[in-house]
Protein backbone atom coordinates (compact mmCIF):
# COMPACT_ATOMS: atom_id res chain seq x y z
CA UNK A 1 0.00 0.00 0.00
CA UNK A 2 1.40 3.34 -1.01
CA UNK A 3 -0.31 5.34 1.77
CA UNK A 4 -1.70 4.58 5.17
CA UNK A 5 -4.13 6.75 7.10
CA UNK A 6 -6.12 6.46 10.30
CA UNK A 7 -9.33 8.01 11.56
CA UNK A 8 -11.70 7.64 14.46
CA UNK A 9 -14.76 7.44 12.22
CA UNK A 10 -14.51 6.14 8.66
CA UNK A 11 -17.56 6.32 6.41
CA UNK A 12 -17.96 4.49 3.11
CA UNK A 13 -20.44 6.16 0.76
CA UNK A 14 -20.98 9.91 0.26
CA UNK A 15 -24.69 9.72 -0.57
CA UNK A 16 -27.32 11.28 1.69
CA UNK A 17 -26.74 8.64 4.40
CA UNK A 18 -22.94 9.00 4.43
CA UNK A 19 -23.02 12.80 4.35
CA UNK A 20 -25.46 12.92 7.27
CA UNK A 21 -23.40 10.35 9.17
CA UNK A 22 -20.31 12.54 8.78
CA UNK A 23 -21.88 15.73 10.05
CA UNK A 24 -22.24 14.91 13.79
CA UNK A 25 -18.76 13.46 14.28
CA UNK A 26 -17.09 16.20 12.21
CA UNK A 27 -18.76 19.00 14.18
CA UNK A 28 -17.78 17.21 17.40
CA UNK A 29 -14.13 17.40 16.24
CA UNK A 30 -13.63 13.68 15.70
CA UNK A 31 -11.30 12.69 12.88
CA UNK A 32 -13.48 11.59 9.99
CA UNK A 33 -12.64 10.09 6.60
CA UNK A 34 -15.36 9.87 3.93
CA UNK A 35 -14.68 7.47 1.07
CA UNK A 36 -16.71 7.31 -2.15
CA UNK A 37 -16.27 5.63 -5.48
CA UNK A 38 -17.79 8.57 -7.38
CA UNK A 39 -15.69 11.58 -8.29
CA UNK A 40 -18.55 13.81 -7.02
CA UNK A 41 -20.43 13.61 -3.72
CA UNK A 42 -24.17 12.99 -3.42
CA UNK A 43 -24.63 9.28 -4.07
CA UNK A 44 -27.45 8.36 -6.42
CA UNK A 45 -30.19 10.88 -5.80
CA UNK A 46 -27.98 13.92 -5.29
CA UNK A 47 -25.61 12.86 -8.04
CA UNK A 48 -24.27 16.23 -8.99
CA UNK A 49 -25.08 17.30 -12.47
CA UNK A 50 -22.21 18.19 -14.72
CA UNK A 51 -21.21 21.80 -14.28
CA UNK A 52 -23.52 22.45 -11.33
CA UNK A 53 -21.58 23.29 -8.22
CA UNK A 54 -24.34 24.82 -6.13
CA UNK A 55 -26.02 21.52 -5.36
CA UNK A 56 -26.90 20.31 -1.89
CA UNK A 57 -24.24 17.62 -1.67
CA UNK A 58 -21.62 20.09 -2.84
CA UNK A 59 -22.64 22.55 -0.13
CA UNK A 60 -22.56 19.84 2.54
CA UNK A 61 -19.08 18.75 1.47
CA UNK A 62 -17.97 22.37 1.43
CA UNK A 63 -19.20 22.88 5.02
CA UNK A 64 -17.57 19.66 6.20
CA UNK A 65 -14.31 20.57 4.49
CA UNK A 66 -14.03 23.71 6.60
CA UNK A 67 -13.10 21.39 9.46
CA UNK A 68 -9.49 20.24 9.62
CA UNK A 69 -10.55 16.93 11.14
CA UNK A 70 -12.44 15.98 7.96
CA UNK A 71 -10.89 14.27 4.99
CA UNK A 72 -12.69 13.31 1.83
CA UNK A 73 -11.52 10.61 -0.55
CA UNK A 74 -13.50 10.87 -3.81
CA UNK A 75 -13.02 8.50 -6.74
CA UNK A 76 -11.88 5.86 -4.26
CA UNK A 77 -13.37 2.43 -3.77
CA UNK A 78 -12.97 -0.06 -0.98
CA UNK A 79 -12.10 -3.46 -2.41
CA UNK A 80 -11.12 -5.41 0.69
CA UNK A 81 -10.45 -5.40 4.40
CA UNK A 82 -7.60 -6.39 6.66
CA UNK A 83 -8.56 -6.39 10.35
CA UNK A 84 -9.59 -2.83 11.15
CA UNK A 85 -8.34 -1.43 7.88
CA UNK A 86 -10.08 -0.83 4.60
CA UNK A 87 -8.06 -1.50 1.48
CA UNK A 88 -8.83 1.16 -1.08
CA UNK A 89 -7.91 2.07 -4.59
CA UNK A 90 -7.80 5.81 -5.23
CA UNK A 91 -6.84 7.86 -8.29
CA UNK A 92 -3.48 8.57 -6.67
CA UNK A 93 -2.72 4.94 -5.78
CA UNK A 94 -3.58 2.49 -3.06
CA UNK A 95 -4.53 3.61 0.40
CA UNK A 96 -5.02 1.69 3.59
CA UNK A 97 -7.54 3.33 5.90
CA UNK A 98 -7.60 2.23 9.52
CA UNK A 99 -10.81 2.86 11.47
CA UNK A 100 -11.93 2.82 15.07
CA UNK A 101 -15.57 3.10 14.05
CA UNK A 102 -16.88 2.28 10.62
CA UNK A 103 -20.15 3.45 9.06
CA UNK A 104 -21.23 1.62 5.93
CA UNK A 105 -23.44 3.80 3.72
CA UNK A 106 -22.95 2.06 0.39
CA UNK A 107 -26.48 2.62 -0.97
CA UNK A 108 -28.29 0.48 -3.49
CA UNK A 109 -28.14 -0.47 -7.13
CA UNK A 110 -30.86 -1.20 -9.66
CA UNK A 111 -32.07 -4.74 -10.16
CA UNK A 112 -31.43 -5.50 -13.82
CA UNK A 113 -33.07 -8.56 -15.32
CA UNK A 114 -32.18 -10.33 -18.57
CA UNK A 115 -34.48 -10.49 -21.60
CA UNK A 116 -33.61 -11.12 -25.25
CA UNK A 117 -31.66 -8.14 -26.57
CA UNK A 118 -30.79 -6.57 -23.20
CA UNK A 119 -27.07 -6.57 -24.03
CA UNK A 120 -27.59 -4.32 -27.09
CA UNK A 121 -25.92 -0.91 -26.97
CA UNK A 122 -28.39 1.77 -25.83
CA UNK A 123 -30.23 -0.50 -23.41
CA UNK A 124 -29.55 0.92 -19.95
CA UNK A 125 -30.83 0.70 -16.42
CA UNK A 126 -33.50 3.36 -15.88
CA UNK A 127 -31.58 5.09 -13.10
CA UNK A 128 -28.46 4.19 -15.06
CA UNK A 129 -29.61 6.27 -18.01
CA UNK A 130 -30.39 9.17 -15.68
CA UNK A 131 -26.90 8.93 -14.19
CA UNK A 132 -25.32 8.99 -17.66
CA UNK A 133 -27.32 12.08 -18.60
CA UNK A 134 -26.20 13.77 -15.39
CA UNK A 135 -22.68 12.94 -16.56
CA UNK A 136 -23.24 14.93 -19.73
CA UNK A 137 -24.94 12.54 -22.17
CA UNK A 138 -27.22 14.45 -24.55
CA UNK A 139 -30.70 12.96 -24.93
CA UNK A 140 -32.51 15.87 -26.56
CA UNK A 141 -34.84 14.65 -29.27
CA UNK A 142 -34.09 11.00 -28.50
CA UNK A 143 -37.04 8.58 -28.45
CA UNK A 144 -36.82 6.77 -25.13
CA UNK A 145 -38.82 3.94 -23.55
CA UNK A 146 -38.72 3.72 -19.75
CA UNK A 147 -39.73 0.37 -18.29
CA UNK A 148 -39.45 -1.97 -15.34
CA UNK A 149 -40.86 -1.19 -11.94
CA UNK A 150 -40.66 1.17 -9.01
CA UNK A 151 -41.02 4.83 -8.13
CA UNK A 152 -37.74 5.58 -9.88
CA UNK A 153 -39.32 5.17 -13.34
CA UNK A 154 -41.43 8.33 -13.03
CA UNK A 155 -38.55 10.33 -11.59
CA UNK A 156 -36.32 9.26 -14.46
CA UNK A 157 -38.97 9.89 -17.14
CA UNK A 158 -39.59 13.34 -15.76
CA UNK A 159 -35.87 14.11 -15.64
CA UNK A 160 -35.26 12.92 -19.19
CA UNK A 161 -38.15 14.99 -20.48
CA UNK A 162 -36.73 18.05 -18.77
CA UNK A 163 -33.56 17.38 -20.78
CA UNK A 164 -35.49 17.43 -24.03
CA UNK A 165 -35.94 13.69 -24.52
CA UNK A 166 -39.04 12.34 -26.22
CA UNK A 167 -40.22 9.73 -23.71
CA UNK A 168 -42.49 7.61 -25.91
CA UNK A 169 -43.64 5.15 -23.25
CA UNK A 170 -43.44 4.42 -19.53
CA UNK A 171 -44.19 0.74 -18.91
CA UNK A 172 -44.67 -0.30 -15.26
CA UNK A 173 -45.00 -4.03 -14.62
CA UNK A 174 -47.07 -3.67 -11.44
CA UNK A 175 -50.86 -3.41 -11.70
CA UNK A 176 -52.26 0.11 -11.51
CA UNK A 177 -54.79 -0.85 -8.83
CA UNK A 178 -52.01 -1.92 -6.45
CA UNK A 179 -50.15 1.34 -6.93
CA UNK A 180 -53.30 3.42 -6.51
CA UNK A 181 -54.13 1.60 -3.29
CA UNK A 182 -50.68 2.28 -1.99
CA UNK A 183 -50.91 5.91 -3.14
CA UNK A 184 -54.15 6.39 -1.24
CA UNK A 185 -52.49 4.95 1.85
CA UNK A 186 -50.03 7.82 1.66
CA UNK A 187 -52.50 10.42 2.90
CA UNK A 188 -50.77 10.30 6.26
CA UNK A 189 -47.50 11.14 4.58
CA UNK A 190 -48.44 14.33 2.70
CA UNK A 191 -44.97 14.99 1.35
CA UNK A 192 -44.86 11.67 -0.47
CA UNK A 193 -48.37 12.18 -1.77
CA UNK A 194 -47.54 15.62 -3.11
CA UNK A 195 -44.51 14.14 -4.84
CA UNK A 196 -46.59 11.37 -6.45
CA UNK A 197 -49.30 13.73 -7.64
CA UNK A 198 -46.72 16.18 -8.93
CA UNK A 199 -44.94 13.57 -11.05
CA UNK A 200 -48.21 12.23 -12.43
CA UNK A 201 -49.31 15.74 -13.39
CA UNK A 202 -46.00 16.54 -15.05
CA UNK A 203 -46.14 13.33 -17.03
CA UNK A 204 -49.78 13.59 -18.09
CA UNK A 205 -48.86 13.93 -21.75
CA UNK A 206 -46.55 10.92 -21.66
CA UNK A 207 -48.05 7.55 -22.49
CA UNK A 208 -47.96 5.45 -19.29
CA UNK A 209 -49.09 1.86 -19.08
CA UNK A 210 -49.32 -0.60 -16.17
CA UNK A 211 -49.29 -4.40 -16.09
CA UNK A 212 -46.77 -3.99 -18.90
CA UNK A 213 -43.20 -5.07 -19.52
CA UNK A 214 -40.55 -5.23 -22.24
CA UNK A 215 -40.30 -8.74 -23.64
CA UNK A 216 -37.55 -8.11 -26.18
CA UNK A 217 -35.17 -5.47 -27.49
CA UNK A 218 -34.36 -5.52 -31.20
CA UNK A 219 -31.52 -4.18 -33.34
CA UNK A 220 -28.27 -5.45 -34.78
CA UNK A 221 -25.37 -3.43 -33.45
CA UNK A 222 -27.65 -0.87 -31.75
CA UNK A 223 -31.12 -0.80 -30.25
CA UNK A 224 -33.79 -0.08 -32.88
CA UNK A 225 -37.06 -1.07 -31.21
CA UNK A 226 -38.56 -2.78 -28.20
CA UNK A 227 -41.44 -5.20 -28.02
CA UNK A 228 -43.66 -4.54 -25.04
CA UNK A 229 -46.41 -6.62 -23.53
CA UNK A 230 -49.16 -4.17 -22.66
CA UNK A 231 -51.95 -5.90 -20.78
CA UNK A 232 -53.09 -8.66 -23.14
CA UNK A 233 -51.52 -7.15 -26.27
CA UNK A 234 -48.01 -7.01 -27.68
CA UNK A 235 -46.69 -3.90 -29.37
CA UNK A 236 -43.40 -3.08 -31.07
CA UNK A 237 -42.17 0.46 -30.52
CA UNK A 238 -39.29 2.12 -32.34
CA UNK A 239 -36.89 3.97 -30.08
CA UNK A 240 -33.31 5.14 -29.69
CA UNK A 241 -32.83 4.21 -26.05
CA UNK A 242 -34.38 1.97 -23.44
CA UNK A 243 -34.05 2.54 -19.70
CA UNK A 244 -35.21 -0.52 -17.82
CA UNK A 245 -34.78 -1.25 -14.10
CA UNK A 246 -36.64 -3.36 -11.57
CA UNK A 247 -36.43 -1.34 -8.37
CA UNK A 248 -33.38 -1.54 -6.11
CA UNK A 249 -31.08 -4.02 -4.38
CA UNK A 250 -29.01 -3.08 -1.31
CA UNK A 251 -25.22 -2.99 -1.77
CA UNK A 252 -24.24 -5.36 1.02
CA UNK A 253 -20.86 -6.65 -0.24
CA UNK A 254 -18.69 -4.59 2.12
CA UNK A 255 -20.86 -5.42 5.14
CA UNK A 256 -20.71 -9.10 4.21
CA UNK A 257 -16.95 -8.98 3.93
CA UNK A 258 -16.79 -7.59 7.47
CA UNK A 259 -18.93 -10.46 8.70
CA UNK A 260 -22.12 -8.48 9.38
CA UNK A 261 -25.29 -10.54 9.42
CA UNK A 262 -27.36 -10.22 6.24
CA UNK A 263 -31.04 -11.17 6.19
CA UNK A 264 -33.27 -11.14 3.09
CA UNK A 265 -30.57 -9.35 1.17
CA UNK A 266 -30.21 -6.48 3.66
CA UNK A 267 -27.77 -5.71 6.48
CA UNK A 268 -29.23 -6.44 9.93
CA UNK A 269 -29.08 -3.42 12.27
CA UNK A 270 -30.61 -2.41 15.60
CA UNK A 271 -32.45 0.89 16.00
CA UNK A 272 -29.14 2.73 16.50
CA UNK A 273 -27.93 1.34 13.15
CA UNK A 274 -25.41 -0.97 14.85
CA UNK A 275 -24.65 -4.08 12.80
CA UNK A 276 -23.93 -7.45 14.40
CA UNK A 277 -20.20 -6.65 14.25
CA UNK A 278 -18.72 -4.46 16.96
CA UNK A 279 -17.78 -0.91 15.91
CA UNK A 280 -19.52 -1.26 12.56
CA UNK A 281 -22.67 0.73 11.76
CA UNK A 282 -24.77 0.67 8.63
CA UNK A 283 -27.14 3.37 7.33
CA UNK A 284 -29.37 4.02 4.34
CA UNK A 285 -30.32 1.64 1.55
CA UNK A 286 -28.05 -1.31 2.54
CA UNK A 287 -30.31 -1.90 5.57
CA UNK A 288 -33.35 -2.26 3.25
CA UNK A 289 -34.71 -0.10 0.45
CA UNK A 290 -36.54 2.79 2.07
CA UNK A 291 -35.60 5.92 0.15
CA UNK A 292 -34.10 9.31 0.74
CA UNK A 293 -35.69 10.35 4.02
CA UNK A 294 -34.77 7.14 5.76
CA UNK A 295 -31.19 7.43 4.45
CA UNK A 296 -30.95 10.93 5.95
CA UNK A 297 -32.32 9.79 9.30
CA UNK A 298 -30.30 6.60 9.51
CA UNK A 299 -27.12 8.44 8.58
CA UNK A 300 -27.71 10.98 11.33
CA UNK A 301 -28.56 8.27 13.86
CA UNK A 302 -25.49 6.20 12.92
CA UNK A 303 -23.24 9.27 13.22
CA UNK A 304 -24.47 10.07 16.73
CA UNK A 305 -24.41 6.46 17.82
CA UNK A 306 -20.83 6.00 16.60
CA UNK A 307 -19.80 9.00 18.73
CA UNK A 308 -21.57 7.53 21.72
CA UNK A 309 -24.00 10.47 21.75
CA UNK A 310 -27.57 9.71 22.75
CA UNK A 311 -30.07 10.10 19.94
CA UNK A 312 -33.33 11.91 20.13
CA UNK A 313 -36.18 9.42 20.17
CA UNK A 314 -37.90 11.56 17.58
CA UNK A 315 -35.55 10.45 14.78
CA UNK A 316 -35.86 6.82 15.77
CA UNK A 317 -39.66 6.99 15.78
CA UNK A 318 -39.80 8.82 12.49
CA UNK A 319 -37.49 6.30 10.86
CA UNK A 320 -39.60 3.38 12.08
CA UNK A 321 -42.64 4.98 10.50
CA UNK A 322 -40.96 5.63 7.19
CA UNK A 323 -39.67 2.10 7.06
CA UNK A 324 -43.16 0.74 7.52
CA UNK A 325 -44.36 2.81 4.58
CA UNK A 326 -41.35 1.67 2.55
CA UNK A 327 -42.16 -1.98 3.26
CA UNK A 328 -45.65 -1.44 1.90
CA UNK A 329 -44.26 0.33 -1.13
CA UNK A 330 -41.75 -2.43 -1.87
CA UNK A 331 -44.55 -4.99 -1.77
CA UNK A 332 -46.57 -2.94 -4.19
CA UNK A 333 -43.76 -3.27 -6.77
CA UNK A 334 -43.38 -7.03 -6.32
CA UNK A 335 -42.21 -8.62 -9.56
CA UNK A 336 -44.60 -10.65 -11.68
CA UNK A 337 -43.95 -14.29 -12.58
CA UNK A 338 -43.76 -13.63 -16.33
CA UNK A 339 -40.50 -11.74 -15.83
CA UNK A 340 -38.82 -15.01 -14.86
CA UNK A 341 -39.57 -16.39 -18.30
CA UNK A 342 -38.41 -13.59 -20.57
CA UNK A 343 -34.88 -14.89 -21.14
CA UNK A 344 -34.57 -17.74 -23.65
CA UNK A 345 -31.75 -20.29 -23.67
CA UNK A 346 -29.52 -18.05 -25.77
CA UNK A 347 -30.02 -14.94 -23.62
CA UNK A 348 -26.89 -13.89 -21.80
CA UNK A 349 -27.41 -13.65 -18.03
CA UNK A 350 -23.83 -12.97 -16.91
CA UNK A 351 -22.64 -10.11 -19.08
CA UNK A 352 -19.04 -10.28 -17.88
CA UNK A 353 -18.54 -13.91 -18.94
CA UNK A 354 -21.35 -14.21 -21.53
CA UNK A 355 -22.89 -17.16 -19.66
CA UNK A 356 -26.36 -17.83 -21.05
CA UNK A 357 -29.66 -18.65 -19.40
CA UNK A 358 -29.58 -22.10 -21.04
CA UNK A 359 -26.12 -22.88 -19.64
CA UNK A 360 -26.85 -21.59 -16.17
CA UNK A 361 -30.30 -23.11 -15.73
CA UNK A 362 -28.78 -26.62 -15.82
CA UNK A 363 -27.40 -26.12 -12.32
CA UNK A 364 -29.16 -26.04 -8.98
CA UNK A 365 -27.28 -23.22 -7.32
CA UNK A 366 -25.12 -20.21 -8.01
CA UNK A 367 -21.93 -21.83 -6.78
CA UNK A 368 -22.29 -24.89 -9.04
CA UNK A 369 -23.19 -22.70 -12.02
CA UNK A 370 -20.22 -20.47 -11.26
CA UNK A 371 -17.73 -23.34 -11.34
CA UNK A 372 -18.97 -24.59 -14.70
CA UNK A 373 -20.00 -21.44 -16.58
CA UNK A 374 -17.86 -18.78 -14.83
CA UNK A 375 -21.03 -16.76 -14.23
CA UNK A 376 -20.45 -14.20 -11.48
CA UNK A 377 -16.68 -14.49 -11.74
CA UNK A 378 -16.15 -11.49 -14.00
CA UNK A 379 -15.36 -7.89 -13.29
CA UNK A 380 -18.66 -6.98 -11.61
CA UNK A 381 -18.16 -9.86 -9.16
CA UNK A 382 -21.71 -11.08 -9.73
CA UNK A 383 -23.39 -7.81 -8.75
CA UNK A 384 -25.62 -7.91 -11.85
CA UNK A 385 -26.10 -11.63 -12.57
CA UNK A 386 -26.07 -12.66 -8.90
CA UNK A 387 -29.03 -10.42 -8.09
CA UNK A 388 -30.77 -11.49 -11.31
CA UNK A 389 -30.22 -15.19 -10.53
CA UNK A 390 -31.75 -14.74 -7.14
CA UNK A 391 -34.97 -13.71 -8.84
CA UNK A 392 -34.74 -16.00 -11.90
CA UNK A 393 -33.70 -19.23 -10.21
CA UNK A 394 -34.28 -18.50 -6.53
CA UNK A 395 -30.54 -18.95 -5.91
CA UNK A 396 -28.87 -17.38 -2.92
CA UNK A 397 -25.92 -15.33 -4.10
CA UNK A 398 -22.54 -16.67 -3.10
CA UNK A 399 -21.14 -14.76 -0.12
CA UNK A 400 -18.91 -11.81 -0.98
CA UNK A 401 -15.25 -12.61 -1.26
CA UNK A 402 -12.36 -10.19 -1.66
CA UNK A 403 -11.68 -8.29 -3.74
CA UNK A 404 -15.25 -6.97 -3.94
CA UNK A 405 -14.08 -4.78 -6.80
CA UNK A 406 -11.47 -5.92 -9.33
CA UNK A 407 -8.17 -4.20 -8.65
CA UNK A 408 -4.90 -3.42 -10.31
CA UNK A 409 -2.35 -6.13 -9.65
CA UNK A 410 -0.24 -3.70 -7.61
CA UNK A 411 -3.09 -3.22 -5.11
CA UNK A 412 -3.17 -6.92 -4.33
CA UNK A 413 0.57 -7.24 -4.19
CA UNK A 414 0.64 -4.43 -1.64
CA UNK A 415 -1.58 -6.37 0.72
CA UNK A 416 1.20 -8.43 2.25
CA UNK B 1 -11.75 20.04 -23.06
CA UNK B 2 -9.71 18.52 -25.81
CA UNK B 3 -9.45 14.76 -25.88
CA UNK B 4 -8.42 12.01 -28.19
CA UNK B 5 -10.94 9.23 -28.68
CA UNK B 6 -9.68 6.40 -30.89
CA UNK B 7 -7.10 8.76 -32.41
CA UNK B 8 -9.65 11.42 -33.32
CA UNK B 9 -9.69 14.79 -31.58
CA UNK B 10 -12.87 15.99 -29.88
CA UNK B 11 -13.92 18.86 -27.65
CA UNK B 12 -16.29 18.16 -24.78
CA UNK B 13 -17.38 20.35 -21.85
CA UNK B 14 -15.49 20.01 -18.55
CA UNK B 15 -17.29 17.88 -15.97
CA UNK B 16 -18.46 15.36 -18.60
CA UNK B 17 -17.85 11.73 -17.69
CA UNK B 18 -15.75 9.69 -20.08
CA UNK B 19 -18.81 7.45 -20.70
CA UNK B 20 -20.91 10.44 -21.79
CA UNK B 21 -18.05 11.75 -23.94
CA UNK B 22 -17.66 8.44 -25.79
CA UNK B 23 -21.42 8.33 -26.42
CA UNK B 24 -21.47 11.94 -27.60
CA UNK B 25 -18.97 11.11 -30.34
CA UNK B 26 -20.87 7.97 -31.30
CA UNK B 27 -18.46 5.04 -31.14
CA UNK B 28 -19.83 1.60 -32.12
CA UNK B 29 -18.91 0.08 -28.76
CA UNK B 30 -17.08 0.70 -25.51
CA UNK B 31 -15.74 -2.80 -25.11
CA UNK B 32 -16.23 -6.19 -26.71
CA UNK B 33 -17.62 -8.99 -24.58
CA UNK B 34 -15.80 -12.33 -24.29
CA UNK B 35 -17.84 -13.57 -27.26
CA UNK B 36 -17.20 -10.39 -29.24
CA UNK B 37 -20.50 -8.52 -28.78
CA UNK B 38 -20.34 -4.72 -28.72
CA UNK B 39 -21.19 -3.36 -25.27
CA UNK B 40 -22.25 0.01 -23.92
CA UNK B 41 -22.68 1.35 -20.39
CA UNK B 42 -25.55 -0.21 -18.44
CA UNK B 43 -25.74 0.86 -14.79
CA UNK B 44 -24.16 4.31 -15.05
CA UNK B 45 -22.93 4.01 -11.47
CA UNK B 46 -19.77 1.95 -11.41
CA UNK B 47 -21.33 -1.44 -10.68
CA UNK B 48 -21.59 -3.39 -13.95
CA UNK B 49 -18.19 -2.75 -15.58
CA UNK B 50 -19.76 -2.74 -19.07
CA UNK B 51 -18.42 0.76 -19.80
CA UNK B 52 -14.74 -0.14 -19.53
CA UNK B 53 -12.31 1.59 -21.89
CA UNK B 54 -8.59 2.27 -21.99
CA UNK B 55 -7.70 5.70 -20.59
CA UNK B 56 -4.18 7.09 -21.00
CA UNK B 57 -2.97 3.56 -21.73
CA UNK B 58 -4.48 2.05 -18.57
CA UNK B 59 -6.92 -0.66 -19.65
CA UNK B 60 -10.28 -1.56 -18.06
CA UNK B 61 -11.21 1.83 -16.58
CA UNK B 62 -14.89 2.35 -15.73
CA UNK B 63 -15.68 5.32 -17.93
CA UNK B 64 -18.89 6.23 -16.07
CA UNK B 65 -16.95 6.96 -12.87
CA UNK B 66 -14.24 9.15 -14.41
CA UNK B 67 -14.49 12.72 -15.65
CA UNK B 68 -12.63 13.95 -18.73
CA UNK B 69 -9.29 15.67 -18.30
CA UNK B 70 -7.55 17.94 -20.79
CA UNK B 71 -5.53 15.86 -23.25
CA UNK B 72 -6.99 12.55 -22.14
CA UNK B 73 -6.43 9.65 -24.54
CA UNK B 74 -9.33 7.23 -24.70
CA UNK B 75 -9.47 3.97 -26.63
CA UNK B 76 -12.55 1.82 -27.14
CA UNK B 77 -12.59 -1.79 -28.37
C1 LIG C 1 -29.15 4.56 -10.33
C2 LIG C 1 -30.05 5.09 -9.22
C3 LIG C 1 -30.74 6.29 -9.38
C4 LIG C 1 -31.57 6.79 -8.35
N1 LIG C 1 -32.24 7.96 -8.57
C5 LIG C 1 -33.12 8.40 -7.62
C6 LIG C 1 -33.92 9.57 -7.85
O1 LIG C 1 -33.83 10.20 -8.89
N2 LIG C 1 -34.80 9.94 -6.86
C7 LIG C 1 -34.92 9.24 -5.68
O2 LIG C 1 -35.72 9.60 -4.81
N3 LIG C 1 -34.16 8.16 -5.46
C8 LIG C 1 -33.29 7.70 -6.39
N4 LIG C 1 -32.57 6.56 -6.16
C9 LIG C 1 -32.75 5.85 -4.88
C10 LIG C 1 -31.56 6.13 -3.93
O3 LIG C 1 -31.12 4.86 -3.50
C11 LIG C 1 -31.93 6.98 -2.72
O4 LIG C 1 -32.77 8.02 -3.03
C12 LIG C 1 -30.70 7.62 -2.02
O5 LIG C 1 -29.76 8.07 -2.96
C13 LIG C 1 -30.09 6.67 -1.07
O6 LIG C 1 -29.04 7.29 -0.34
P1 LIG C 1 -27.86 6.45 0.32
O7 LIG C 1 -26.96 7.43 0.95
O8 LIG C 1 -28.45 5.39 1.17
O9 LIG C 1 -27.14 5.69 -0.90
P2 LIG C 1 -26.49 6.24 -2.25
O10 LIG C 1 -27.03 7.55 -2.60
O11 LIG C 1 -26.62 5.13 -3.22
O12 LIG C 1 -24.93 6.41 -1.90
C14 LIG C 1 -24.04 5.34 -1.72
C15 LIG C 1 -22.65 5.72 -2.18
O13 LIG C 1 -21.72 4.71 -1.76
C16 LIG C 1 -20.75 4.52 -2.75
N5 LIG C 1 -20.17 3.18 -2.61
C17 LIG C 1 -20.80 1.97 -2.62
N6 LIG C 1 -19.94 0.96 -2.44
C18 LIG C 1 -18.72 1.52 -2.30
C19 LIG C 1 -17.39 0.99 -2.10
N7 LIG C 1 -17.16 -0.33 -1.96
N8 LIG C 1 -16.35 1.87 -2.02
C20 LIG C 1 -16.57 3.22 -2.15
N9 LIG C 1 -17.79 3.76 -2.34
C21 LIG C 1 -18.85 2.93 -2.42
C22 LIG C 1 -21.52 4.72 -4.05
O14 LIG C 1 -20.66 5.09 -5.10
C23 LIG C 1 -22.51 5.83 -3.68
O15 LIG C 1 -22.03 7.10 -4.03
C24 LIG C 1 -31.71 6.05 -7.15
C25 LIG C 1 -31.01 4.85 -7.00
C26 LIG C 1 -30.19 4.37 -8.00
C27 LIG C 1 -29.46 3.06 -7.79
S1 LIG D 1 -21.93 1.72 -16.71
FE1 LIG D 1 -21.86 0.20 -15.21
S2 LIG D 1 -19.84 0.46 -14.44
FE2 LIG D 1 -20.02 2.10 -15.81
Amino acid sequence: MSESIKAEVVIVGAGPAGLCAATGPVVASRSVVLIDDNPRPGGQIWRAEKGRTEDLAGRMIHKLSEHENFRRMPGTHVFGIDGNSLLCESPGGDVRVEFEKLIIATGARELLLPFPGWTLPNVFGAGGLQALVKGGLDVSGKRIVIAGTGPLLLAVAYYLRSKGANVVLIAEQAPRSRILRFGLGLWRSPLKLVEAVWYSAKLLTTRSVYDSYVVRAEGDERLRSVTVRIGAKTETIECDMLGVGFHLVPNTELAELLGCEIRNGAVVVDEFQRTTVENVWCAGEPTGISGLESSLLEGTIAGSSAMGAPDSGRFLRRNRRIRRIADRMNRCYELREELRRLADNATIVCRCEDATFGEMSKFDGFRAAKLQTRCGMGACRGRICGSASRFLFGWEADSARPPIFPVRVSSLAGED
Amino acid sequence: MKLLIDNEEFNVPAGTTVAAAVMLVDRPSFRRSVSGEPRFPLCGMGICFECRVTIDRVAHQRSCQIEVREGMVIETE
